[in-house]
């Protein structure tokens, strides 16, 4: 048993570098990479909220910050795209004629590759420390998050002159190694690339989860007055963990972004914000397998019901939110690790009702 | 001058919105600690019944037609009202004292909402009460024989599965009859004609003009708020009201009904959002979408204002309308022509109704940075207050 839960993640991993793109045709695997860089943002929010108890309504700042990001290198790099001053050619539509200065450094590759993840985190770091060390929590910080987001998609937005606004930046049509980005086997490296940064991001979240650190996480969601009076200062921890998501999100965005080829003020929507925390709701929150599966069930739901009926999906999504908070508090990954499925068996006869004691049951804390 | 006396008013009257709908927030935020994600749609269902019973009153014409917005503002408060006294009882009293969850599943709701309202029509309606219905039927009938042995919970849940197969099946099949499947609203806007009387001045204060919408808009909001103002603290169940948001255990040990309570002021809180909502459709077209243009600024009210003050309240949330309109139109560079270039600049890039959202989002991120719980901070001596 121990041996093959050890190997568990291999073979899965085997699964998704080789089996699947064998399997799927180059749309199936193109969404299944999606998924997977959207497994990433789970990962973070999961850090924030299912750990430490910041449910964050914003992380699709980051999100976007890490795709507006790669988005800007590959339209400055594309010789295709250039108009008459050799900078992207929308700019010419609003009658700008010099590249934004901040546009500048991401003529460099590497800055880009740094930026993805160091922008996000530079801005959550500043935002989180801001409002955590006026010990502004619970419902205050989720609101003050979901406002944070309608401004920055305001910014996005409104500012035609320097992103494009509402269009966003298309990447499908940028360059990449003299190759399209939106071509089938661009596409098929940039799953490869999402398959292994999820297991990377999943042994970071890991690693901020265990030992000391995760005990402090843990313990600022459970009763935070009760660790300020022990003598910690929690605005460190809360802060560390929110760049930390923040960074995760970043590169999130970015593999989603050359994955679907644009990046937009869309993905800062407050709708799309709020989905993210409820694919880590279905897949089971304090876990960090459950976000990655709830990622890809809700998403590949999503597809599913859109392609069929897309006007049902709205009524879809509410009912699971509804359903995920009401009946399984634990997601799909927490039900099954709690014994939910032999309950359920046990409930007809079909297995023996598991031996605890109740009280330790009942505050059995999710380990991974 | 005078454009910018306009402009204030112009900010008052967004500004009032604004109150009438966050007052409702924070009451109900004050008193169980939840967030409403789906206020923004009560919003929205207010200003809908407006243009229903605008339509009802259409046919009648003449007199009786300029007297449909008063009726529709109490239809509004009363629809409202008990659509969330309905969702008070079936869903927020079951995620008592876990208010992140409720903001989620709130926000479930409004979803709902919002495409209900897109694509309802006479068929899913039928379809809607028959499903309900046989659930609740199914449920009965499953409880009477089972309800003692340890599968029911999962029984019931296949029941309530099957209900809802039903009724798909059954909105599928009045979907066959082509006057029923006709959508009663549709995912356009719907634009409401305000009556007569509301249109064009009512009277000059020197060289002002005196807008009937914008000083309706006011004056509503005023009244609404002392009424609001005057059931919290001179009647027995404001008092209540007061006594479970103070202490609710304690409230509870002495013989009020907090649960009874909770129902009341969601019910009030939400009325007082579909009143909001008659009074945008007076400000312009709306749709489906209303609630989310409104509900983040509601927000910026309450975290602006503090909760369990309506004093604050109104504060943030006319000095909010008023930073709106008066930067969001750039009345600023009309009005003082001369002033330094790098403040033009500065007032230029952040004119437009958008970007002086994000101007009241700096400036409330820095209020905060000083005074961490608002303008008017409940005193307590919990840790947690």
């Amino acid at each position: 048993m121990k041996i093959f839960q050890r190997l568990v993640p291999w073979i899965l991993l085997a699964i998704a570098l080789f089996i699947l793109p064998a399997a799927l045709d180059d749309f199936r695997l193109n969404l299944f990479g999606r998924y997977f860089a959207l497994s990433i943002t789970a990962l973070a929010i999961d850090l924030i909220w299912g750990f430490t108890g910041l449910l964050s309504l914003g992380q699709g700042i980051f999100f976007a910050l890490g795709g507006y990001a790669v988005a800007m290198n590959l339209m400055l790099n594309t010789k295709s795209l250039a108009g008459g001053n050799g900078i992207p050619k929308f700019f010419e539509n609003y009658g700008v004629d010099q590249l934004p200065f901040f546009w500048q450094p991401f003529w460099s590759p590497v800055f880009t590759l740094i930026a993805i993840w160091v922008i996000p985190a530079a801005v959550a770091g500043l935002v989180g420390w801001l409002i955590f060390r006026n010990r502004i929590k619970g419902v205050y910080f989720s609101i003050i998050t979901q406002a944070a987001l309608m401004v920055f998609f305001h910014f996005f937005n409104g500012q035609q002159k320097l992103f494009d606004g509402t269009n966003g930046l298309k990447t499908s049509t940028t360059e990449l190694f003299g190759q399209l980005v939106g071509s089938p086997d661009m596409q098929v490296w940039f799953y490869r690339l999402t398959v292994l940064l999820l297991p990377l991001a999943f042994l970071v979240c890991r690693y901020f989860t265990s030992g000391r650190f995760g005990d402090a996480l843990i313990a600022i969601r459970d009763d935070e007055s009760r660790l300020r009076f022990a003598g910690f200062n929690p605005v460190p921890f809360k802060t560390i963990v929110f760049l930390v998501a923040g960074a995760l999100c970043g590169i999130s965005g970015a593999l989603y972004t050359i994955q679907s080829g644009i990046v937009s003020p869309q993905y800062m929507s407050i709708s799309f914000s709020i989905e993210m925390v409820i694919w880590v709701a279905v897949g089971g929150r304090g876990t960090l397998v459950g976000p990655i599966i709830g990622a890809t069930v809700v998403n590949y739901l999503r597809s599913l019901v859109s392609e069929a009926l897309p006007e049902a999906w709205l009524f879809v999504q509410g009912a699971l939110f509804i359903f995920v908070v009401v009946l399984m508090p634990d997601g799909i990954y927490g039900w099954i690790t709690k014994g939910g499925f032999r309950t359920f068996l046990a409930a007809f006869g079909i297995a023996k009702k598991a031996k605890t004691y109740p009280q330790l049951d009942k505050e059995a804390i999710p380990v991974d | 001058m005078e454009l910018f006396f306009s402009q204030i008013l112009d900010g008052l009257s967004i500004g009032s919105v604004l109150l009438l709908a966050a007052t409702g927030l924070a009451i109900v935020f004050g008193l169980m600690g939840v967030i409403n994600l789906a206020h923004g749609e009560f919003m929205m269902l207010g200003a809908y019944v407006t243009y229903v019973v605008q339509s009802a009153f259409k046919p009648m014409g003449g007199v009786i037609f300029e007297l449909y917005f008063p009726v529709s503002l109490v239809l509004a408060f009363i629809v409202t009202g008990l659509i969330g006294v309905l969702l008070e009882r079936t869903l927020i009293r079951k995620l008592y004292g876990r208010p992140l969850e409720t903001l989620l599943a709130t926000w479930g709701v409004s979803l709902i909402l919002i495409q209900l309202i897109r694509s309802v029509s006479t068929a899913m309606m039928l379809g809607i009460i028959v499903g309900v219905v046989v659930g609740f039927l199914l449920s009965k009938l499953l409880g009477a024989k089972f309800s003692e042995k340890p599968f029911f919970t999962y029984l019931n849940g296949l029941g309530w599965a099957v209900a809802i197969g039903i009724g798909l099946v059954a909105v599928n099949l009045f979907d066959q009859a082509r006057p029923l499947s006709k959508a009663w609203f549709g995912p356009r806007n719907i634009d409401v004609t305000a009556p007569k009387w509301l249109q064009g001045s009512w009277g000059m204060i020197g060289t002002i003009e005196l807008p009937g919408l914008r000083i309706f808009i006011i004056l509503l909001s005023a009244l609404l708020l002392l009424a609001t103002f005057w059931f919290l603290n001179k009647s027995v169940w404001g008092l209540r009201i007061r006594a479970v948001t103070q202490n609710r255990q304690m409230s509870n040990c002495l013989g009020i009904p907090t649960d009874r309570v909770d129902s009341i002021t969601f019910g009030i809180g939400s009325g007082l959002a579909g009143v909001a909502g008659c009074a945008i459709t007076l400000l312009g077209s709306v749709g489906p979408n209303l609630g989310a243009a409104y509900i983040v600024s509601c927000f910026m009210v309450i975290v602006l204002g503090g909760v369990g003050n309506l004093l604050g309240t109104v504060l943030a949330s006319l000095l909010l309308g008023i930073i709106q309109s008066v930067i969001g139109s750039g009345t600023l560079l009309t009005i003082f022509p001369d002033m330094p270039l790098a403040a033009k600049g500065v007032i230029e890039f952040f004119a437009t109704t958008s970007m002086s959202l994000v101007l009241v989002f700096i400036f409330i991120i820095v209020f905060l940075q000083f005074r961490p719980n608002g303008m008017f901070p409940q005193k307590g001596r919990s840790v947690d207050a």
